[in-house]
């Protein structure tokens, strides 16, 4: 459930889900390769499931930002902090995680913990794991995570062509066997949860060794391991470590995760009972699935906003009225009703209801449809002159569904006749956006990494990092004050005022919170989907 | 005959390099960088993108892209995706489901039609004449996702005399409903072909001469009117093989089988140019192969024709 990718994560990476019958789905066994005589499915009875999603792009943790990877990774590996299902972190490898100045932390690893191959977890594990993800010429997919640590930046100069100074970050020091120090660059009271992510994980030194082989059969620390290597386009399996002394103890003898490109055609298998979990059913199917699964339709809260952004740039959007103006013309609950079956939730925020921070109505009368009151907003902001273009990508059909009701609202209330629609192929779209060639709004979402507001207000609005072209001191100043504040609450506070700043100004309107729907089948029970890169939980779930 | 072989396997040699560069050249001329459609909406920092475009060639014009992926491929070489997969094994894999699923759909278009074509040829104009060209016209005229969705929810997810998807079963379980929902078409053409070629012949001269010599019905049409109707069929079959091996997007789609078809459409939309190439490398060759094949088999089918 991390972000949508691109094309692949908005097109094919992004959505999830499925399962299966009883006879099924882990069956798989005994599978060789397409030889196995019955059909498909795991013994009755042998105690593991299946669950589908669509193919992961790597299983090395550093190496990959797709959902579909952490639903595996998230299996093979504990990082140091894990989440609890509504979002808090806990120490899960690690036994402490502290720091007095927010900028330098002690992590205690958990001693006594193994490897799947034997080896022991210790701290190296997790600067061996880090140093590799963020070395830049592995151009590794979640090497900008690491940004936050000292030494960073000596591991990925600049200029693509000089060498890196450094293959190991300087901020991360092994102390002791079971003692890491972690310097930051600036003070970050968000670190723990940043330790969540996915591309925290440990590496045993088998692993270092051969890269290639540990993408096939990653070799993790949690509370499954791969049971034979990964089969391309068609299934990871994954069954219980019997060596597993954490916290997640599997309540399954283990779990198949079986590879989709058609999400009908895996909301089809979950109801021939071929597989046990799903979690995308696609929204074309959602009434019928409704009727059909009765309680094992699995609905869930996301994290993923959708957001329309200025290019405050141009000089055009610069004034904050007609930013205004234009998300109180926009009927956020009319398009909700007509494109997504009203499951979704419209903004009242900037940050989704599921993230510590998210206040009700904090948007309050800016982000509820007025049309009275936009039009009063657009005239007093002198107009807009010139054709005004739209910008999605192709990724989903529904893009530009509502597109169409937000060019009907602005034309009908407040009179902008010449709107364009600009639908941009998908592997295009965010290096358009990077580069700013855009000429109007252009929509755009994000989904946590890990669940905090920081994470949201720092990717898609710090003057630094947003595409919109905005800036503002106060802002920063604010999310940086935040940072270093060590109370959490006091902390917030600080947040939501960063927040209070981004809304008056408006370079980015909130739409709405994306809902997800998944499914289970009869053979299993206690399937927990969290809105969070954690996912499926799937050492919780009973197999019958 | 082994002249004309070999000359038509030199003539292989112009038309591989022909297609492999034209299809290098489409690809490269898709909007959209790869690099970043990896990534998503997430941000890449300059230097990993620089590093990733380097390391794949990106940055180079696009013969000396080619250049460097024919220099490759003449080691033996197909390259890698730009997740660093071996297209070698990316392909492997995929080209046995294709190969099972279209054997399949091949076989079941080959015995059903041509069983189908020869009833409706030797009762021309009669019911079943009309029960076959109704039945396959429909066939034609419904796209082949309503086939195989309806084919699906009925035969796999309600009645369950099928698997609804994937190769959990192995061939030719997991296999027989997609190519039966991939073979409908041909199978069409195939009955279509044989019935009209049957029909005509059966009333040729030397029908008539082979009755009146007092043959039997059987040696007339199995022996006579159906050998020297085939060559409009097989010429139809070769052909179809082909596209089958070329990979079924929708029908792979539907049934969630890993095939070369799917693979293409997915590297399409990520611009991974050398697995396209590579998928469509191996592909020109089957096609090359297999017309050498029918161009053969016109020998035995039809005595007069001769290779020179």
């Amino acid at each position: 459930m991390t972000s949508l990718r691109g094309a692949s994560r908005d097109v094919h990476r992004r959505r999830r889900g499925r399962r299966a019958t009883a006879a099924l789905g882990a069956a798989a066994l005994a599978a060789t390769l397409g030889l196995s005589a019955c059909g498909g499915g795991a013994e009755a009875g042998d105690g593991t499931f299946t669950a589908g999603h669509p193919e992961p792009d790597h299983l090395v943790p550093g190496n990959t930002t797709s959902s579909y990877a952490f639903d595996v990774l998230g299996n093979l590996f504990d990082n140091l902090v894990g989440l609890t299902p509504d979002g808090k972190g806990y120490n899960l490898a690690a036994e402490s995680v502290t720091s007095d100045d927010q900028k330098v932390w002690t992590i205690k690893v958990r001693p006594g913990r193994r490897f799947h191959n034997g080896e022991p977890v210790t701290a190296a594990s997790f600067a061996d794991g880090w140093n590799n993800a963020a070395y830049g010429p592995h151009a590794y997919n979640a090497n900008d995570y690491f940004s936050h640590i000292k030494g960073y930046a000596e591991m990925n100069p600049e200029d693509e062509n000089a060498k890196p100074e450094a293959d190991t970050l300087s901020g991360v020091r092994v102390v002791d066997q079971n003692t890491l120090k972690v310097t930051l660059n600036d003070p970050f009271n968000q670190f723990p949860l940043l330790l969540t992510y996915p591309a925290f994980a440990p590496m045993p030194k088998a692993g270092l060794k051969d890269l290639r082989a540990f993408e096939e059969h990653p070799i993790g620390n949690g509370p499954y391991m791969m049971s034979g290597k990964w089969e391309r386009n068609k299934q990871i399996k994954l069954v219980a470590y019997p060596g597993y002394t954490g916290p997640r103890k599997p309540k399954n003898k283990g779990v198949t995760w079986k590879s989709y490109s058609s999400a009908d055609t895996a909301y089809t298998d979950l109801r021939a009972g071929r597989i046990d979990v799903y979690q995308t059913i696609p929204a074309g199917k959602v009434p019928e699935a409704k009727r059909l699964l009765g309680d094992k339709f699995l609905p869930r809260k996301m994290g993923t906003i959708d957001y329309l952004g200025f290019p405050v740039f141009d000089k055009r959007f610069a004034n904050p009225d007609l930013r205004r103006a234009i998300s109180m013309a926009i009927d956020r609950q009319g398009i909700n009703k007509a494109v997504y079956n009203g499951d979704y939730i419209p903004a009242d925020s900037l940050l989704p209801a599921i993230i510590a921070g998210h206040r009700p109505n904090a948007c309050g009368e800016l982000c509820t449809f007025n049309p009275a009151k936009a039009k009063e907003l657009y005239a007093r902001s002198g107009g807009f002159k010139g054709t005004l273009e739209l910008y999605f990508s192709n990724a989903q059909p529904t893009y530009y569904q509502w597109m169409q009701i937000v060019a009907n609202s602005l034309r009908q209330n407040l009179g902008i006749q010449d709107i364009q629609f600009r639908q941009v192929p998908a592997s295009d779209y965010f290096g358009m956006l990077n580069k700013r060639t855009e000429k109007g709004p252009y929509r755009q979402n994000w989904e946590a990494d890990y669940p905090s507001a920081q994470n949201y207000l720092e990717n898609m609005w710090l003057s630094s990092a947003n595409r919109m072209g905005w800036t503002s001191k106060e802002f920063d100043g604010l999310v940086g004050k935040a940072n270093r504040t060590a109370d959490p609450q006091e902390a917030l506070r600080f947040y939501n005022q960063a927040e209070d700043v981004a809304i008056r100004e408006m370079p980015m309107i909130p739409l709405w919170t994306w809902a997800g729907q998944g499914g289970r089948s009869d053979r299993v029970g206690n399937v927990t989907i969290t809105p969070y890169a954690t996912g499926l939980l799937a050492y919780e779930v009973t197999v019958k | 005959m082994w002249r004309y072989v070999l000359r038509r396997l030199l003539q292989a040699v112009p038309v591989f390099i022909g297609t492999t560069l034209l299809i290098y050249a489409m690809v490269f001329a898709l909007p959209g960088d790869p690099i970043q459609a990896l990534a998503g909406d997430k941000p890449i920092p300059e230097n990993v993108l620089q590093t990733l475009r380097e390391r794949y060639n990106l940055n180079d014009p696009l013969l000396v892209q080619y250049g460097k992926y024919m220099w490759g491929l003449l080691q033996g070489n197909l390259g890698e995706n730009y997740t660093g997969q071996k297209v070698s094994e990316m392909l492997s894999g995929r080209w046995t489901v294709t190969a099972q699923l279209a054997v399949t759909a091949w076989l079941f278009e080959l015995a059903l039609g041509l069983l189908l074509g020869v009833w409706a040829g030797l009762r021309r104009g009669r019911l079943a004449d009309t029960l076959v060209l109704g039945g396959t016209t429909l066939l034609i005229a419904v796209p082949v996702f309503v086939l195989g969705y309806t084919a699906q929810i009925l035969l796999g997810l309600h009645w369950k005399v099928f698997p609804t998807a994937g190769t959990d079963d192995g061939w030719p379980m997991s296999y027989l409903l997609p190519g039966m929902v991939l073979g409908s078409l041909g199978l069409s053409y195939v009955a279509r072909l044989t019935r009209t070629s049957l029909a005509e012949n059966l009333r040729a001269d030397y029908v008539r001469t082979a009755n009146a010599k007092g043959l039997s019905r059987a040696r007339v049409v199995g022996r006579h009117a159906l050998r020297n109707s085939l060559i409009p069929v097989v010429t139809y079959l070769g052909v179809d093989f082909g596209s089958l091996m070329g990979g079924a997007v929708v029908t792979e789609g539907i049934f969630n089988l890993p095939g070369i078809g799917q693979q293409v459409f997915q590297s399409i939309q990520l611009k991974e140019g050398p697995v396209v190439v590579g998928a469509v490398t191996v592909l020109v060759l089957i096609f090359l192969l297999v017309n050498l094949l029918v161009d053969l088999l016109y020998g035995f089918l039809d005595p007069r024709i001769r290779y020179e």
